[in-house]
């Protein structure tokens, strides 16, 4: 397994309390894919995280998974996906691998650029960026980093 | 078309509203059958004026907004499409995407009836 990271942009980051710790080594399968997206967000929803983070991490880990099984590993049934989750208080961070040949996330074109706009594909990598606090592409676009921050709840002071 | 299996046709005078039977419009089968359904409504049927209602979709990823916008494509210049009854969080993907600019959105299903 291709754990723990080596990156030297990972280690630079801050270190959590984890609380929670989930590790998964799944087939390249959309449906495998669903169940680890369900236990992860089912976890968030345990830990009382608002609806509206929620929200966006299941749209960030969701593209994030279809990218691995879809483009990185192209479908092959012998290629793996490792799928992490770290849980603190305020912080969730997914990792998410794949063994395909990886990808350029520079190359990858911007989707709301005019001319862009109106092209049906290429959405993925910038709603995982709009939605989460964080987003970082390691070892030759293989393997994406998700930091979500808890959104505070509003007080009735 | 006889029937359709993720989309509820109605008609509202000369505007066909469809409404999705799906909540979570994620996996790419799904995706490729409601993108050939709406399709169908516009080369098959003939429909020119589409209002899509999203007051039952919780959720739907960036391959269900490509299909949205391949049905965009294909009644520019034919016909009218619009959108009503996006759910807040799905309305802040629509403004991410800045695919606000290429839709026509309304709030409720009457604003947009009254619009076409």
């Amino acid at each position: 397994m291709p754990w723990p990271l080596s990156s030297a942009k990972l280690e630079a980051m801050t270190e959590e309390n984890w609380t929670w710790q989930y590790d998964r080594v799944i087939p390249t399968d959309t449906s495998a894919g669903r169940r680890v997206l369900e236990e992860v967000l089912n976890k968030l929803k345990a830990e009382q995280w608002l609806q509206h983070d929620i929200f966006g991490v299941h749209l960030a880990m969701h593209e994030a998974l279809v990218n691995a099984i879809m483009h990185g590993n192209r479908l092959d049934p012998d290629k793996r996906i490792f799928v992490r989750c770290l849980l603190s208080p305020d912080l969730v961070r997914i990792e998410i691998a794949d063994e395909g040949e990886g990808f350029d996330p520079q190359c990858v074109p911007d989707p709301t650029d005019a001319n862009h706009l109106e092209l049906p594909t290429g959405r993925g990598v910038m709603l995982m960026k709009a939605f989460m606090t964080r987003v970082d592409f390691c070892d030759h676009g293989k393997r994406v980093v998700l930091e979500k921050r808890r959104a505070t709840p509003p007080t009735n002071c | 078309m006889a029937g359709y299996r993720h989309l509820d046709v109605s008609e509202v005078g000369d505007v066909t509203v469809v409404r999705f039977r799906d909540r979570k419009i994620v996996e790419e089968i799904e995706i490729q059958e409601i993108g050939r359904e709406l399709l169908d409504l516009v080369e098959v049927d003939g429909r020119q004026k589409l209002l899509l209602n999203f007051q039952a979709v919780e959720f739907l990823s960036s391959a269900a907004l490509s299909q949205l916008i391949k049905l965009h494509k294909k009644i520019e210049g034919r016909g009218v499409l619009k959108l009503s009854n996006i759910r807040p969080d799905l309305f802040e993907v629509f403004k991410m995407t800045k695919l606000v600019r290429v839709f026509d959105i309304k709030d409720e299903e009457a604003d947009a009836l009254a619009s076409f």
